[in-house]
This record gives structure tokens, C-alpha cells and sequence, in this order.
């Protein structure tokens, strides 16, 4: 899938930087191993280990990515000894140890398969320890060193003596003792063996005085590496997917709004983003029949061409193409219900004008969006995200917001308002699109008027402040000053507006004819079903799924999931023909925090032998049926494992509830 | 006069140990008269200790060395259990005494099994008649081992029945050692710490090639009156001197000071090794970024350090849900009532509460409170309405994972989890004003 692997590439353009930052780093630590420290500075100072911390944010979902990538770079450019290492693998040292001598070992093999044989030997007596990853490594570099010269086989961008790279994924998770034990232990081993440690962060880089203390941290040489903020990587993303005329799927404001609330409510993470996009793409092609058409343009026409009846139907049944439907003339109308042929021409036309649509649309959003950007309070949003829903939701033109931007841009100062139209222009001669010529055209002519006005306007108004000023100067006494000043005031009100301020007006009213243009809801445009994936609610429940909720509804009202006619029964009562657990579950919602089981059971077999009725004589009133217990216990044993109620030592007989209110 | 005299070695050798280990000459001269001579049985034991980098190891290794001595040097951190511990000893034994290298390995499981081999491995001719040292460091270590090791290490002379000497090398007493029942009680021996005038001639001990002595020595005096404070540490000082010369010589080496213009010079680094104090000694900065720094002539306010980074940038939800455990974790649990009901009526902090919770909560610390009250206060300070959906839970142990929740007492799900806030009041209150939420008005202890 093409957005997948755009996704990616986006990901890896946006952590070259780190990526390229974290190689020069080890460079030049790695640089001052090999230097044979003969200088005096080099041998007075204590040889510490060098480590990068690297700040990945709290999205914690996101960093293996990231740490995968990191470790292909690695083991790409640098050393083919790159170890990863997980908190929950290491519990103890020796856990720590015995994983780092595996992953170690096995990419040696990796590297060399001829020596398999040895490999496997020594595996067999390899002890854990930092001495025999010395002698190890000391055997593995020797063995390169003497056979590239001859050989050259081995990649040729790896380094002279590589440096073992060991990676702490997650570094908060990590226990004290054996973040401790461990650089304590290599850093006795640092001259034979050259270690660098990379610490994975998700909340503070302070968390590394928290977990090492000062003795252990002076062994260390910390640098800091941070990575891209996740709004920003988002941002990337959106950019690049959705705001793009590139991929024809798009979301509607609904699903784009549930995606991102996901993500700034809850998570942080961009993969989670993207998995929901992928879904909502699946989800789309999987329930809009119309969805074939929802690919490049051309090979939509090819499709429309080959269309059955059925799918023109399917057409005609669009609520927007209703829409267009009836707008047209009678006799077009009877056609266009009609005739086959007549539909998929008019459909083909259609589909051109959405695609203009939005090769139309999202020059002009950025257009819009570099002038709200830097409003102050912000009233469209900061982000382009923000007023694409906007725009997406309704005639943006109409909402007091845009009101408001429009009055703050009328009061911008020249200079703002000049880079501004240079940023449009450059992004309208950016995009392809044909309809923007006269645009640029336009804008370009304002911004030459802009010019002119500077050259004029600098000598006049500087007359007329030297005068004015020259007035004040003469005054003296402070009736005479008043005066004055009342006036200036007085003729500044009354004072036409100058050239740069109806130049200025001329240029919001130019903006603003574009927005209502280009800018119209795409609910409001035909045929937009075929894009647009916009069941928000489905997305919701597979992505922001309530267990609990659920539980409720299931056992509050079974018919919910179960589609049996005889549980349809109002919401009150509680009806016999429901399975046991359900009754049980109702009883207890009756009760407090302590249950009496005997009172329970009481209440549960007086439901259960409610319909029954006449045979209920028959039976000892009471002594409960034995399969009744039995369905009674059963049913209060799955309750317990769903976690609604426990065992109380407080009182005997007696469970507590666990949980609160309707859900 | 040589302070150091034994009839076993020549007298170079002594004048030579004197000279590389200043200001140890007590501590070696004891050592000296408890060896012997080569052949003479030791003491069983010896039991080192002092505080951190005043010697111990570095002596004892010189010593060993430089008088040949047949010796076996393990540090025990390295070994988490015994086993690593027993068969390094015994593979170094074995280097010791064929000095071809047998690439045999031994195995051992148990200290008996130490024992044997132990006796075996020490069977060769050169082994027999001299003795021999085994030399633990980090001691404290061997503690958490089997209960059975120390004592054995500690009478391993008895139960081999050879000439050895087993010496613990630590920073702990011996009183934290010492076993319940039936230990052999070793000869201990202190190594106190370095004084000022100590440092002072150790430092200066070593000085570059390029510059005088007094120069050097002027150097470390400047610095040891800004560090001595803080660091008494020899081996920090020591990098830190390295670190910091540089600068120091740099108006001799551009000509606008000779080496005795020591009150220049004293202008030129004093605030620079204080700056260095706050940010390079505390690892706020690397050293190498430090030494870059100096190279650039920058100012070492333009590398921050790290523990200026302290903002974490958290998800909605999950600002709250911190928020939440911290209220909860430091208020009463019975003063919710006053916090988040609508008519709660007045409550005064005296009458309303026992004894022991009148002190500040914030001085006792975080306490666990179960997940409903935490969801409960929620919802209370939360706008909207707030689903339970998986989330939310996913996101109460994604707090946890980040270490600012903790999970208190077993994991069992099912039974009401318990968690307490493990973050700072400055933090939260950072977090609580990226939400716009006046955490101080819910705070209990600031009513």
C-alpha cells in the first residue's frame, strides 16, 4: 500500500537528522578510543563511557520504529555490533550479560557464516561475563583486521575496531542495580573493549540522575539528543497524506477529527495515526460499493465506461448526486434517472470537477493558512489541521471566526503583509494546477504596488511627521499643547485612508474571493461520497473501544448482542429468559458494596422460577432447586472473573463489589 | 631515610614503591610486615577498607606487582554468583601456575568443590613454597552470595591447607561483614581519607611535560580551593584538573602572562572552574561537549545542561489523569468530599482532622489510593465527559511504564489495583498550567 510506504519515508526523512547527529557522536568519541592516548591530557583524565541520551517523547508506541531504524543505520555505517535491550528482558545483571553475549554472538554470525563451526563451540563454553566478551571481541577484531586487506569482503564502511553499540530501549523502566552493576562493570572494561551506550527516554533526560548516582553518572560522558516533537512529526504527516492531491482516498472532518483527537487525548502516537488511517481505508473500500472509483483519474474514466446498471444505480441513490439530480432542468432530470449511458457521462464530468476541486483547494488552504498562522490569539487555529476542519465542516466564510482573522489581517503592517504574499506566490507557482496563472499574476501585481508605495509614500509621510512635529515643538504652554494634540487627533480620525491602507483592504478582498471560491465544504460538493470516508462512528468503536460500556450493554441488555427475540424486553425488568449471568448481574446492580450471597441466591432463584408459576407450589417454597445453585454459582463465579465483584474477608457470606454506577 | 624497610626486598625497589604511592607509606609499611617474607605463612585474612578512592586498590596492586608476588586480583562485581566468582579465581590460578596457557576450562559449582581444585591447582613446584594472595574487591559484594562464601574465604588458609592469604578489599566496615556464627575474624586494616595537603601532592604529582612543576602545582591549588568542598574524590579531581588546564594555560600560551603571574591566571579560571562546578562535575554536561566548549571560546551557558530539558509533553488525558493521581495520592481521601461535591458545606482543617494528619502530606509523602478514586476525581476535574474507554486504562499503565505512576503491592488487576504519583509538586504544576487547572486550590496541605 502506497500511503504505508510513504508514511515510512516520511518517518526516516524526519529522523535523518538524528540519526546523522548520533553517528557523529560516536565518530568522535569513537575517534578518542582509537587515539592511543599518549598525550598527557588524554591519560590524566578518567576514561569515561560515552553515551547518547536520546529524548523520543511519551508516545512510547512509536520508538521501536524509530530504535529499529536506528540500529539498521548503525549497523550500516558504524559497527556491525548493535545490541538492543529491553527492561523487562533484564530483571538482573546476569540476564542483562547473558543477552548481550547472545545478540552479540549472533550477529557475528550473521557476518560470517563460514565460521559457524566455531562459533557454535564457543558458544557452548562462553560464560557470561564482561571478561569473556573481552576476549571475544578481542577475536573478532584481530580476525577482520588480518583478512580485509585480502579479502575486502567484509562492508567496507564499518570502522577500524567498531565500537559495541548497546541500546536501553527504555531506560525509565530499567531497575537501578542493573543500569548500576552494569556500566560499574564495563567501565572497567573500556580500554580493550569500546562500549557506547545509548539510553532511550520517553519523559526527562533528568531521569538520570534519578536512577544513577553521582558515582556511577561520573563514569559517564551523557550527551543529549532530541528527537522531532510528535505534533510536529504529525504535522509532517497530514501534510504529506492528506493534504495532497496524490492519493485520491480522503477523510471527511468527522473521521479526520476522531483521528486526531485519538491522538492528542490520548496517545501521542503517529503510528497509531497511520494504522488508523489504514483502517479507515479498508473501511471505506469495504463498505462504498462506489469506491472503485476512488483511484487516479484516468483509470476512474475507464472504470465509469464499463459500469452495470446496478452501479448507475448506485449512483442515482447518492444523496449528493440527489442533490445535483434536482437542481438540474426537468428534462435533464428524466434522463439522468433514466438512461445509463446519459449517467456515466454526467458522472465522468463530475469526477473532473472534484478532482479540480481539490487540485484547487489545497493551494488556497495553505494560502489562507499562512495568513491566520500568526494572528495573535490564533482565531482559524495554528495548525493547518485546524482549519482544514474547519474548512471541511462548513462555508468557513460564514463563521465568526473567520470574521475575526479577516478583521486581524486588515491591521497588519506592511511588512508582514508583503512576506506573506511572497509565501503565496511561491506556493501557488508550486502547484500545477492551470487556474492559478491569473492568481499569481494578481498577487504579484499587489506586491509591485507595494513597492511603488514604499518609494512614494517615504517622502510624503516623513514631510508630514517633521511638520507635525515641528508644531509641537513650537508650543510651549501646556493649554496651547493640549490643543494641538486634540487636533492632530481630530484630523488623524477624520483622515482619508491612505494608499497603503486601501491597497491593504484590496488585498483582504482579494483573499477572501479566493476562500469563497476554492474553499467550499467538500460535503458539498457531488459525488464527494466516492473519496471521502466519513463513518467517524465505526472508526470510533474499533479504535476508542469502551470494554467496559460494552460489558454493561452486554449483560444489561442482552438482545443487544445475542438478536433473540424473546430477551427484547423493556429496560426495567429483569426477564427469566435471560441467560443466569445477566440476572445476576442485574440483581447485583440493586446492592451495595457488601452482597449477601444467601439473599442473592434468593433473589436469583425467585426470577428464575417466576414464569414457571404453577409448579413453583410444587417445590419446598424454601429450599432452592439444586440446579438452580448450581446455575446460581456459576453464574456469581463468572461475575467474579469479569471483575465486578471479589470475595470480602469482612463479613462471612458476603462478596464486595467492585465497580460504580451505570458503567 | 626510607620510611619503608624489610629485610625480603632490596632497598630500590622500596625507595621506588615510596615514590609512586605518596602518602600511603603507614598503610604500605603494615602491609610489608604482615606479608613476610615470601615464604612465610600470612595472616588468613586481611580485611581492607576506606572510602572511596583513597588507594586501597591502587596499593595493593603496585605492591603485588612490582614485588612479584604470585597474586589473584577478582572484582567482585563482576561476578553475580558465586560460581563466576570461584572459576575466575581458579582460571587466573591456573595462568599462574603453568604460564603456557591451558585453554582447559574449570568448571565449579560449590565451594567444596573450590577447595579441591584450589589444592590441585597449587600442587606446581613454583606455587608450593610461596605465598600466595587472593585479592577480592568490592568485598560488599560477596555478601549477597551464598551464605557459606565468606566464612570460607575468610579461613581458606585452614580448609586448603595452603600457604594463602585471602584479602577483602571494601568501602563498608567489617561490623557490616561480619556473619552470625563461627567466622575467623580477619586483620583489618584502614585506609583513612586523603588530606588536603595529600590531594594537593598527589595531584601535583603528575605534571604535563610542557610545564614546570610549581606551575602545575599552582594550578592544583586554585583548583582544590574550589572543588575541595564538594569533591574529595581523587580520581574526579584528577579529570577534572585535566579537563580545566587547558584553559588555565591559555594566557601563557598567548603570551599575556608568564607562568609565576599567578594572580592573573587565579583571575583568568576561578569563574570558569565554578562554572564547571555547576555543570561538568554533575554530568550536567559531557566532557567532551565541555572541552569543545573551551576550544570555541563559547560560553558554557549555550549547552544546556540536562536537567534544564525537565518539560515533559504529555497527551490530554493523561495531564489529567496525573493531575488526578496526584491529588489523590497527597489529599485525604476523606476531604474529597470538600474538593469535588458541589454543596459541601464548610470545612474547618483543624476539627476535621486526626492528629497525624495535620503535618503537611507533601512531607510524608505520595500514598496509594485505589483505581476508582482515581477515575472518580477524573471525571470530577475534567470539562467534557470523559469515556472509560480501553484508552484511558492503556493510558494509566502507560504512566506507569513512564515511572510517574507506581504500581503499589502485587499486580493482581482483578482486586483493585493501588498506584501512587511519584512526580514533584514543580511538576505537576507545571503540567496543570499547560491545562489551565489551579492545582494549588485542590491541594489539601495548601487550604
Amino acid at each position: 500500500m502506497s500511503t504505508c510506504s510513504v508514511s515510512k519515508q516520511i518517518q526516516e526523512e524526519l529522523n535523518k537528522q538524528l540519526y546523522d547527529n548520533i553517528i557523529r557522536f560516536l565518530r568522535q568519541s569513537h575517534s578518542e578510543f582509537q587515539e592511543k592516548k599518549i598525550e598527557w591530557a588524554c591519560r590524566m583524565k578518567s576514561s569515561e563511557i560515552p553515551t547518547a541520551a536520546l529524548v523520543l517523547g511519551v508516545n512510547v508506541t512509536d520508538h521501536d520504529l524509530t530504535f529499529k531504524r536506528l540500529s539498521e543505520v548503525l549497523q550500516d555505517n558504524v559497527t556491525p555490533y548493535v545490541v538492543s535491550l529491553q527492561a523487562k528482558e533484564c530483571p538482573g545483571i546476569r540476564h542483562l550479560l547473558k543477552k548481550l553475549m547472545g545478540q552479540l554472538t549472533d550477529c557475528y554470525v550473521e557476518d560470517q557464516s563460514e565460521e559457524e563451526e566455531y562459533v557454535t563451540v564457543s558458544k557452548k563454553r562462553i560464560r557470561c561475563s564482561l571478561d569473556a566478551l573481552t576476549d571475544w571481541y578481542e577475536c573478532v577484531t584481530k580476525k577482520t583486521g588480518s583478512e580485509t586487506p585480502s579479502k575486502k569482503r567484509t562492508s567496507p564502511s564499518h570502522w577500524q575496531s567498531p565500537p559495541i553499540v548497546v541500546i536501553f530501549k527504555d531506560m525509565e523502566s530499567f531497575t537501578t542495580k542493573v543500569l548500576q552493576d552494569f556500566i560499574v562493570i564495563s567501565s572497567q572494561h573500556i580500554h580493550e573493549l569500546p562500549l557506547v551506550l545509548i539510553f532511550g527516554i520517553a519523559t526527562s533526560p533528568m531521569i538520570i540522575h534519578r536512577l544513577l548516582p553521582h558515582s556511577v553518572s561520573s563514569l559517564l560522558c551523557i550527551e543529549l539528543f532530541q528527537c522531532l516533537s510528535c505534533k510536529e512529526h504529525l504535522g509532517t504527516v497530514i501534510d504529506k497524506l492528506l493534504l495532497t492531491t496524490k492519493f485520491p482516498f480522503k477523510l471527511s472532518e468527522k473521521v479526520l477529527q476522531v483521528l486526531i483527537n485519538i491522538f492528542l487525548y490520548h496517545d501521542f502516537s503517529v503510528q497509531n495515526f497511520i494504522k488508523g488511517f489504514q483502517l479507515s481505508v479498508v473501511e471505506h473500500f469495504y463498505s462504498q460499493p462506489l469506491s472503485v472509483l476512488c483511484c487516479q483519474l484516468p483509470e476512474a474514466k475507464k472504470r465509469v465506461n464499463s459500469f452495470s446498471h446496478e452501479q448507475c444505480e448506485h449512483i442515482r441513490s447518492l444523496p449528493s448526486f440527489r442533490r445535483y439530480v434536482e437542481s438540474q432542468v426537468s428534462e435533464k432530470q428524466i434522463a439522468l434517472l433514466t438512461e445509463d449511458n446519459f449517467v456515466k457521462e454526467v458522472t465522468w464530468i463530475l469526477l473532473e470537477d472534484l478532482h479540480i476541486y481539490h487540485e484547487n483547494y489545497f493551494p488556497v488552504l495553505k494560502c489562507l493558512h499562512i495568513f491566520t498562522s500568526s494572528l495573535p490569539k490564533y482565531p482559524l487555529g495554528k495548525q493547518i489541521r485546524e482549519l482544514h476542519c474547519a474548512c471541511l465542516e462548513k462555508r468557513v466564510w460564514e463563521t465568526e471566526e473567520y470574521e475575526s482573522a479577516l478583521q486581524l489581517v486588515r491591521m497588519l503592517c506592511k511588512a508582514d503583509l508583503v512576506a506573506m504574499l511572497q509565501k503565496c506566490v511561491k506556493i501557488f507557482m508550486s502547484f500545477p494546477g492551470k487556474e492559478f496563472g491569473n492568481t499569481v499574476e494578481k498577487l504579484e501585481e499587489f506586491l509591485a504596488r507595494f513597492q511603488n508605495l514604499e518609494v512614494a509614500e517615504a517622502s510624503k509621510v516623513q514631510d508630514e511627521s517633521i511638520s507635525s512635529q515641528k508644531e509641537l515643538q513650537k508650543k510651549t504652554d501646556l493649554y496651547h499643547l493640549q490643543k494641538t494634540l486634540l487636533q492632530l487627533k481630530e484630523s488623524r480620525r477624520s483622515k482619508k485612508l491612505t494608499k497603503f491602507e486601501m491597497l491593504r483592504f484590496e488585498v483582504v478582498d482579494f483573499i477572501d474571493s479566493l476562500v469563497r471560491n476554492y474553499l467550499a465544504p467538500a460535503e458539498m460538493q457531488t459525488l464527494h461520497e466516492v473519496v471521502y470516508f466519513s463513518a467517524a462512528s465505526t472508526l470510533c468503536e474499533h479504535l476508542n473501544a469502551a470494554p467496559r460500556t460494552a460489558l454493561h450493554t452486554a449483560l444489561n441488555n442482552p438482545y443487544f448482542y445475542l438478536k433473540n427475540q424473546a430477551l427484547k424486553s423493556d429496560a426495567g425488568c429483569i426477564s427469566n429468559k435471560a441467560p443466569d449471568i445477566c440476572i445476576a448481574y442485574k440483581l447485583h446492580l440493586e446492592c451495595g458494596r457488601l452482597i449477601n450471597l444467601v439473599d442473592w441466591l434468593e433473589a436469583f432463584s425467585t426470577v428464575v422460577t417466576a414464569v414457571k408459576g404453577t409448579d413453583s407450589d410444587s417445590v419446598a417454597s424454601d429450599e432452592v432447586d439444586e440446579i438452580i445453585h448450581a446455575r446460581f454459582i456459576r453464574a456469581v463465579s463468572e461475575l467474579q472473573l469479569l471483575g465486578f465483584i471479589k470475595p470480602s474477608k469482612q463479613k462471612t457470606d458476603h462478596v464486595a463489589r467492585l465497580t460504580w454506577g451505570g458503567c | 631515610m626510607p620510611t619503608l624497610e624489610h629485610p625480603e626486598y632490596p632497598e630500590a625497589t622500596l625507595l621506588h614503591l615510596e615514590s609512586i604511592m605518596p602518602c600511603r607509606e603507614s598503610q604500605m609499611s603494615t602491609l610489608l610486615s604482615v606479608f613476610g617474607e615470601r615464604q612465610q605463612y600470612s595472616f588468613p585474612s586481611i580485611f581492607i577498607y576506606g572510602h572511596t578512592s583513597s588507594g586501597k586498590t591502587y596499593v595493593l596492586q603496585t605492591l603485588l606487582k612490582t614485588l612479584e608476588l604470585p597474586h589473584v586480583f577478582v572484582n567482585c562485581v563482576e561476578c553475580s554468583t558465586s560460581r563466576l566468582l570461584l572459576e575466575k579465581i581458579l582460571s587466573q590460578l591456573q595462568s599462574l601456575s603453568s604460564k603456557t596457557k591451558s585453554a582447559s576450562h574449570i568448571s565449579c559449582d560449590t565451594l567444596n568443590q573450590f577447595v579441591c581444585l584450589f589444592k590441585q591447582e597449587t600442587m606446581a613446584e613454583e606455587l608450593q613454597n610461596e605465598t600466595i594472595y587472593i585479592v577480592l574487591d568490592k568485598a560488599e559484594q560477596l555478601r549477597e552470595m551464598e551464605a557459606n562464601v565468606l566464612p570460607a574465604f575468610l579461613r581458606l588458609q585452614e580448609l586448603a591447607d595452603r600457604n594463602v592469604t585471602v584479602i577483602l578489599v571494601t568501602e563498608i566496615v567489617w561490623e557490616l561483614f561480619r556473619p552470625n556464627t563461627g567466622c575467623f575474624e580477619p586483620f583489618t586494616l584502614y585506609f583513612p581519607d586523603y588530606s588536603i595537603g595529600h590531594l594537593q601532592k598527589i595531584l601535583s604529582h603528575d605534571h604535563p611535560p610542557e610545564y614546570s612543576a610549581d606551575f602545575y602545582a599552582a594550578y592544583i591549588n586554585i583548583l582544590l580551593g574550589v572543588f575541595y568542598t564538594v569533591c574529595r574524590d581523587l580520581k574526579e579531581l584528577r579529570h577534572l584538573a585535566a579537563l580545566n588546564f587547558s584553559k588555565y594555560c591559555e594566557p601563557v600560551v598567548k603570551g599575556e602572562a608568564n607562568e609565576r603571574d599567578t594572580r592573573r591566571l587565579w583571575k583568568n579560571i576561578e569563574s570558569h572552574l565554578k562554572k564547571a562546578m555547576q555543570t561538568v562535575y554533575l554530568r550536567e554536561v559531557s566532557s567532551s561537549q565541555w572541552e569543545r566548549l573551551q576550544q570555541d571560546d563559547g560560553e558554557p551557558g549555550q549547552v544546556k545542561g540536562l536537567s534544564a530539558h525537565t518539560h515533559v509533553e504529555l497527551p490530554y488525558y493523561s495531564k489529567f489523569l496525573l493531575i488526578a493521581a496526584y491529588l489523590a495520592s497527597y489529599n485525604p481521601s476523606r476531604s474529597d468530599k470538600r474538593f469535588f461535591l458541589k454543596h459541601h458545606g464548610k470545612m474547618k482543617k483543624t476539627t476535621f482532622l486526626k492528629k497525624h494528619e495535620k503535618t503537611s502530606n507533601h512531607l510524608l509523602g505520595p500514598k496509594p489510593f485505589p483505581l476508582d478514586r482515581l477515575l472518580a476525581i477524573l471525571y470530577s476535574i475534567v470539562d467534557k465527559r470523559v469515556a472509560p474507554t480501553g484508552n484511558i486504562f492503556s493510558q494509566i499503565s502507560s504512566l506507569v511504564t513512564l515511572q510517574l505512576l507506581t504500581l503499589v503491592g502485587h499486580d493482581d488487576q482483578l482486586d483493585g489495583p493501588r498506584y501512587k504519583c511519584t512526580v514533584s509538586l514543580d511538576f505537576i504544576r507545571a503540567i496543570a498550567r499547560t491545562v489551565n487547572f489551579d492545582i494549588i486550590k485542590y491541594l489539601y496541605d495548601f487550604l
